[in-house]
């Protein structure tokens, strides 16, 4: 099973060391250190268990290093940044394997923009050694590249060449979409095995500063202070600390504080059942800090990542994700109303973008997603995302029979107007009206207002609203004939309906670039017998069937 | 200025007619004689050398004995003559015909193989540049300058390649091996073992016997090559090579000679304060030099190797003598490895295993060359000999980089390798007392006192000859 749970003092690929503003952040990999044992992970390559270090470290710095402004990635290790995704445990893992690595290793790149652009923690890369595939990918995930001028380092994309791949974390749409590299000059550049450096790479904006080795030290530290001068973080805040993460593994089911799985293996289905705060938030940004990790917005956060990354990588066969929710809706409005009056706190900010990130690894993940809003539950702002993300959506029209409970509403607070965008850059209610402003607007007019079904459905906020006499066919059915279906076509069939509107860089690298790279992947090109992949290192050369598709 | 090329650059490849080559070299000529000014042979310009050069290859032609100033010597470009119907031995394309063009599919693999033999060359040249200030005799100041210019003519033909078959990318790589220099902090040389000063005549015949011989199998695995025209060029290279190596046998073998006279003369072991080398040292300088050699030949269990070899671009040493199908698809290997902490053997694919079956052949060409010293103390009556240290000793690169082993092969500690170091490897101090015999011997037949005479002097002339006229 994989254990996304980790600390510093557990790590054994990266050094993590703090100078006031700066951080460093050295790739050092322990060659023998791989997550899932028999390969070598030679020459500061990686596999999962360095990535998940490195998502962990990337939130700690955010969470407990207010101070720090800027963070510099860098190599430990001589005449080597990284050599990018281990080549054996690629060509050693099954298709589902690779492609939820690579969608955990792009979200774990995003994060590392997200802190770029949002969080004042502006990130840079030291490259004094071979930065190859992954490795140079890393680095284009950050604001600025210092290459060493030694005549030898180069930055290079060869996995066309030599592993008749893609770069999957986003090599090739940085390449061109974020560093605005020339089409042709990308093309020569990622057919080259060997790669670009020097004055090229920096001519052809593929590194965006050259240093002698000798003036190395002094040059990344002025530019890493230039980067910090440029953050609104503040100077004399205290971090929080981010205990490790308590749940309760059992075999039909997953306990945390807020967050409660339930595991059905023969109909296929988890079902998430978020819990609202019991009380009221801190009421001050004080208190806020004070209660740290416990603020309910925060733990829940935590709880639903890492409920989210379980289910992904070590529940593959359940493929129906059913979402619920339990609680005081007002508990969570007045949670989301600290989070909109202390906008301008750096913790309340890192939260409400932790919070961003969570929904957006829901909106990625290839399962089907079904929200059901009963009595008794509280999709309310925050919550009500969860709703807004999901490919369908059940609401109950008045109460089941013998129930007391009051029949469910639903609430819109400002979270859900702005600060949740999705990987398109529009938040869900966007998303769900994007040619309709009336509907959007009439959906903001209601803002705070409790709606019952019909409200809802009359605002276009679920999808169906039975009464008690249909609701338990309309869901039994639905979820059982989502089961029937091929898990395959539904993957591809929910990402595309997902993301209308815009691009961006990140739904081309989740949409377009993994789409073919899992196509890739399943190509005898690359993984049959002769493939390329599959023969890497063997010293025998693939064959290639040579039609184009 | 128009200038007569093919008298400037002797050749067989049709320079004068070649206006791709002209025009790469009437760039990257000039560049090549400031970094011989700059970092070649220091104080050396205006010396007369009687140096070899070779005007054509053929029997006559190859060995040309004339003075000459070294920024004048002519650097040649010569491919061995071509193998009528040559074709590929070795690989996925064996049997097919030798490529006379680039072969696109291979081309970054074959300039990384070119350009990574192509930056030894001047490397050599730098880490020698003040040899010539401390030289033995004058016998052996002029085979310095030989393998000096010699090396540099290697860099020629590896930079011929280069500018011949590699366009824009080729004239690049050409100028990026003039922009890396020896030892420098900012642009080192590729690989580590060409960036320490070779600062004594010790460690020049040690480097000369040890450095040249892992040259000699490069360019007999290279001379293999489905790329005729990198096999001709590595070819005809062979021939120099041996020259050097003969300077570092020849060399070591006078040292030897020397120090066993001062040790039967004196009847002691210690002959330091005789002014000879002792035993003891040369041994640790064999240490040094020998185990640094073995990191060049690369990991034991390589990918790059095993493509290098399928696609038939650097084969076996004598590859063409060697009795199996030379594609070795399915074979396996041994190679030596570490585990928990053991030293043990480990099946690989043959083809994985290239890089030490190239490292088996070196190790073997050493330890013949180690008999022959060997004799000569046997020779001297005295009993004790030179050897070779263990293949775990000293490295870093492949299975033993990590860890610590004596000269036997024992794996020691942290500690006991910190404490023992200068027992098995030069010390400061045995660098030190090496210094203090390095004086120049500028008189005609005259031999520093730790050297013995060579057996004849160069080309028939006598050993007391002018080899180098100072100026």
């Amino acid at each position: 099973m994989i254990d996304f749970r980790t600390r510093p003092d557990d790590y054994r690929h990266w050094r993590l060391s703090i100078d006031g503003a700066v951080a460093t952040l050295a790739l050092d990999v322990d060659e023998s250190g791989g997550i899932a044992g028999d390969y070598a992970l030679k020459l500061n390559s990686y596999d999962l268990g360095v990535d998940i270090e490195l998502a962990d470290a990337i939130q700690r710095l955010r969470f407990q290093h207010p101070e720090v402004r800027a963070v510099v990635l860098a190599s430990a290790k001589e005449r080597v940044f990284s050599a990018g995704a281990n080549i054996p445990m690629l060509a050693r893992a099954t298709h589902g394997d690779k492609v939820n690595f690579c969608k955990f290793t792009n979200e774990t790149r995003n994060a590392i923009e997200d802190a770029s652009a949002h969080s004042g923690q502006r990130w840079m890369t030291v490259i004094a050694g071979t930065a190859a595939g992954g490795g140079y990918e890393l680095a284009l995930a950050t604001d600025h590249i210092v290459l060493v001028d030694d005549g030898a380092t180069a930055v290079s994309l060869p996995e066309v060449p030599l592993l008749a791949v893609l770069p999957g974390t986003g090599g090739l749409t940085r390449v061109v979409d974020k560093r605005c590299v020339r089409r042709d000059r990308a093309d020569y550049f990622c057919t080259t095995g060997e790669g670009v450096r020097g004055r090229r790479a920096l001519e052809w904006k593929l590194v965006d500063e050259l240093v002698p080795r000798s003036r190395l030290e002094d040059a990344v530290a002025a530019r890493a202070g230039a980067l910090a001068a440029t953050s609104d973080r503040p100077a004399d805040a205290n971090g929080i600390v981010l205990p490790p993460l308590e749940r309760t593994l059992g075999d039909d089911a997953v306990e945390y504080g807020h967050v409660h799985v339930a595991l059905d293996r023969a109909r296929g289905t988890a079902t998430l059942t978020v819990s609202a705060p019991d009380e009221p938030p801190p009421a001050d940004a004080a208190a806020i800090h004070a209660a740290g990790a416990d603020f309910w917005p925060l733990a829940l956060a935590r709880e639903l990542d890492d409920a989210i990354l379980h289910l992904r990588f070590n529940e593959p066969a359940l493929g129906t994700w059913i979402l619920k929710t339990a609680g005081a809706a007002d508990n969570v409005a007045a949670a989301d109303a600290a989070l909109a009056a202390h906008s301008g706190d750096w913790l309340v900010r890192e939260i409400t973008l932790y919070l961003k990130r969570v929904l957006k690894r829901l909106d990625v993940s290839a399962r089907s997603l079904v929200a059901l809003i009963e009595p008794g539950s509280c999709f309310a702002g925050t919550l009500l995302e969860l709703a807004l993300a999901a490919d369908r959506s059940f609401m109950l029209d008045g109460s089941f029979e013998e129930s007391n409970l009051p029949p469910a509403t639903l609430r819109l607070t400002a979270m859900n107007t702005g600060p949740l965008p999705m990987a398109n850059g529009l938040s869900r209610l966007q998303s769900r009206f994007l040619d309709d402003a009336d509907a959007l607007a009439a959906a903001h007019d209601a803002l705070g207002s409790d709606l019952d079904a019909g409200a809802a459905e009359a605002l276009g906020l679920v999808t169906f609203a039975p009464d008690d006499i249909d609701w338990g066919d309309e869901v039994r059915i639905a979820i059982e004939a989502r089961a029937a279906f091929s898990p395959d076509a539904l993957s591809g069939m929910e990402a595309s309906l997902r993301f209308a509107g815009p691009e961006t860089l990140e739904t081309k690298i989740f949409g377009r670039l993994s789409a073919w790279q899992n196509w890739i992947f399943q190509r005898p090109n690359t993984t049959g017998p002769e493939g390329a992949l599959a023969l890497y290192g063997s010293g025998t050369q693939p064959s290639f069937d040579r039609n184009r598709v | 200025m128009q200038v007569d090329y093919n008298e400037r650059i002797p050749n067989n490849v049709g320079l004068a007619d070649d206006r791709r080559l002209l025009r790469a070299l009437e760039r990257w000529q000039p560049a090549f004689l400031d970094w011989w000014r700059e970092l070649g042979p220091v104080g050396a310009l205006e010396h007369e050398v009687y140096l070899r050069t070779a005007i054509g290859v053929d029997r006559d032609g190859w060995a040309h004995f004339d003075y000459a100033r070294m920024p004048d010597y002519r650097w040649g470009i010569f491919l061995a003559e071509p193998v009528p119907e040559r074709r590929i031995g070795f690989g996925i394309h064996k049997g097919e015909p030798a490529w006379q063009e680039l072969p696109g599919e291979y081309r970054a693999e074959l300039r990384r193989l070119i350009v990574t033999q192509g930056d030894t060359e001047p490397a050599s040249v730098e880490q020698q540049c003040r040899l010539g200030l401390s030289a033995p005799s004058l016998y052996d100041l002029r085979n310095l300058y030989q393998v000096n210019v010699e090396e540099g003519r290697h860099l020629w033909a590896m930079v011929y390649l280069l500018h011949a078959f590699f366009g824009r990318d080729g004239r690049e790589e050409a100028d990026e091996m003039l922009a890396r220099h020896a030892g420098d902090a900012d642009k080192p040389r590729t690989l580590e073992a060409f960036n320490e000063p070779i600062d004594d005549w010790l460690s020049f015949f040690m480097y000369t016997f040890f450095q040249d011989r892992d040259g000699k199998f490069q360019l007999h695995a290279l001379s293999e090559s489905g790329f005729d025209p990198l096999s001709r060029t590595c070819r005809f290279m062979l021939t120099e090579e041996a020259h050097h190596m003969f300077v570092g046998e020849s060399g070591v073998m006078r040292i030897v000679q020397r120090t066993c006279e001062k040790m039967r003369e004196h009847d002691t072991d210690d002959v330091g304060p005789f002014g000879a080398i002792p035993l003891a040292l040369l041994q640790k300088w064999v240490n040094f030099h020998y185990s640094i050699c073995l990191d060049l030949f690369g990991s034991e269990d390589s990918t790059n190797a095993a493509n290098y070899y399928a696609m038939g671009l650097k084969g076996r040493y004598q590859e063409s003598k060697i009795d199996d199908d030379h594609v070795l698809a399915d074979r396996m290997a041994t190679v030596p490895a570490l585990e928990d902490g053991k030293l043990v053997s480990r099946e690989v694919t043959a083809l994985k295993a290239m890089n030490e079956t190239l490292r088996d052949a070196f190790v073997a060409d050493s330890q013949r060359g180690i008999n022959r010293f060997n004799k000569v103390i046997d020779h001297f009556g005295i009993d004790a000999a030179l050897c070779l240290p263990h293949r775990a000793f000293h490295r870093n690169i492949g299975a033993f980089a990590g860890i610590h082993a004596a000269p036997d092969g024992t794996l020691v500690d942290e500690a006991t390798w910190a404490a023992r170091h200068d027992e098995w490897l030069p010390s400061a101090a045995d660098r030190a007392f090496v210094q203090t015999l390095m004086h120049p011997v500028t008189e005609p037949g005259a031999m520093a006192g730790w050297i013995a005479q060579p057996r004849r002097g160069i080309h028939g002339q006598p050993l007391d000859y002018r080899y180098v006229e100072f100026h």
